[in-house]
């Protein structure tokens, strides 16, 4: 089943075209990776999903995308589209506050004031990011303390806070160390059980451990999207072959 | 950009055919040993057979590093995963052939009719091996395929041996075990005919990513 849908999907920044008639069939509950040269689109597309491209001047998107059928830059209210659609960066981004209020902003920002039930969301979304262990007795001290993969994890937990159905990932593990990078990995396949991932890399390997599906973006179009196996080991455009073998990008 | 690796990958091509010809080698020496009754060439097989042993362990190291380092994708990891499973067939290659000579140094046997087929099995066999490593190192669809069929020659040749000592094993007063000695022989060309073909299928796979065995990626 489809999560999201994108269908012919044109995005300007002033008259320079980011993206050129994208359709895409994003899959619920798996890893779907955006690879491709800098440049070429993907965090851009990453970004449209829920609509973070609508904060920069002179953006332009035409076609469609839908979340379960419903068109993101339709009626939907932008507020809940980000709550359904959680992001997580390259650099993680812990707001300077402590660890509990990193986790219980989100859920305060909606509405949530019963300690009882933030504790409970706190402990649960820490747990869900595999950081619990570690954060679980310094949860009043600043987040700025845990270490750069803590924080990324931390970041992850805060994004699953408020009870996403999507996470994008942008680069999420390209300023961590091998051992964070494979915890973030681990947390990622572990998570599609009950969310659907969108993680754009440039790290080749990255994405063929961890994802299900792969596109491949070149100069603003999709030039191949299949099951990630399949991409890796016999792609159907020269393109494609030339780039993950590393004979251009 | 990637020319270190192209290095290795041509290096890895050229060990494969200097692996090939060590085969081709030792077929043809075995069968020469066989055809001729030539102890000194039979032999000599077995010295080809360990040369052919220690060109895998160099091939299989090859293969290694470079999927350790390269961490290859596609066709370069199609490329490479086939060489490791061709070098397996060319290995038994080897063995096979060496198992033709010993018998032909114990068993003493000497030039006649009976070998007639046996000597073509051989050609055939030699035939196969060049033209399937020919194949890889050219990416060659055709070639890979016509290497495939041509084992019913080689199958038909089996056939025909089989016959021929069916006879000898039914006329009274035979050398039954010249004639085991043989049929052993040609089983042992078969079998080489059919390490060719296995060689054949890893080539179709390195090109298409289909096994003929059924395994698609």
């Amino acid at each position: 089943m489809e999560k999201f849908q994108i269908e012919n999907l044109d995005l300007y920044y002033d008259n320079f075209q980011a993206l050129k008639q994208v359709y895409l069939n994003i899959p619920a509950k798996e890893i779907t990776a955006f690879i491709g040269p800098s440049g070429c689109g993907k965090s851009t597309l990453l970004k449209s999903l829920n609509r973070m491209n609508d904060l920069i001047e002179g953006c332009r998107i035409t076609g469609s995308a839908r979340l379960d059928g419903e068109d993101i830059y339709g009626d939907m209210d932008i507020n809940m589209l980000r709550k359904r659609v959680g992001m997580v960066f390259q650099k993680p981004n812990p707001f300077p506050m402590s660890i509990y209020d990193n986790i219980a902003f989100g859920p305060r920002t909606h509405g949530i004031k019963s300690k009882v039930k933030l504790d409970d969301i706190v402990e649960r979304s820490l747990r869900d990011a595999a950081i619990w262990e570690e954060a679980k007795d310094r949860l009043k001290k600043s987040a700025l303390g845990l270490s750069g993969g803590q924080q990324q994890r931390l970041c992850i937990a805060r994004a699953l806070a408020v009870g996403p159905e999507v996470l994008l990932m942008d680069e999420p593990t390209s300023a961590l160390d091998p051992i964070s990078t494979a915890k973030i990995e681990e947390l990622a396949s572990d998570l599609k059980k009950n969310y659907t991932i969108i993680i754009v890399t440039h790290n080749m390997q990255q994405a063929v451990r961890i994802s299900d599906y792969t596109a491949f973006f070149l100069l603003g179009e999709v030039i191949e999207y299949d099951k990630t196996e399949k991409l890796f080991s016999m792609p159907k455009d020269k393109r494609t072959e030339d780039y993950i073998t590393g004979r251009f990008g | 950009m990637r020319s270190h690796f192209d290095e290795q990958l041509a290096l890895l091509n050229k060990e494969l055919i200097s692996m090939g010809v060590l085969c081709e080698n030792a077929i043809a020496m075995a069968a020469k040993a066989l055809t001729e009754g030539d102890m000194i060439t039979a032999k000599n097989v077995d010295a080809f057979d360990r040369e052919i042993e220690q060109k895998e362990r160099e091939i299989e190291a090859l293969c290694l590093k470079l999927l350790l380092l390269q961490q290859p994708v596609a066709r370069d990891l199609r490329q490479i995963s086939s060489a490791l499973k061709m070098i397996t067939d060319m290995e038994r290659i080897g063995d096979q052939a060496a198992d033709i000579a010993e018998i032909v140094t114990m068993a003493n046997i000497n030039e006649s009719d009976d070998t007639i087929h046996i000597g073509e099995m051989a050609r055939a066999t030699i035939k196969m091996v060049t033209e399937s490593i020919d194949a890889f190192v050219k990416q060659d669809l055709q070639i890979a395929r016509a290497v495939i069929d041509y084992d019913d020659v080689v199958d038909s040749l089996f056939n025909k041996v089989k016959k021929a000592l069916v006879i000898i094993f039914g006329t009274s007063g035979a050398d039954s075990e010249y004639a085991l000695d043989l049929l052993m022989i040609a089983k042992h060309f078969e079998r080489i005919g059919d390490h060719a073909v296995n060689i054949a299928e890893w080539v179709v796979f390195s090109i298409t990513g289909n096994h003929e065995g059924g395994n698609q990626l």
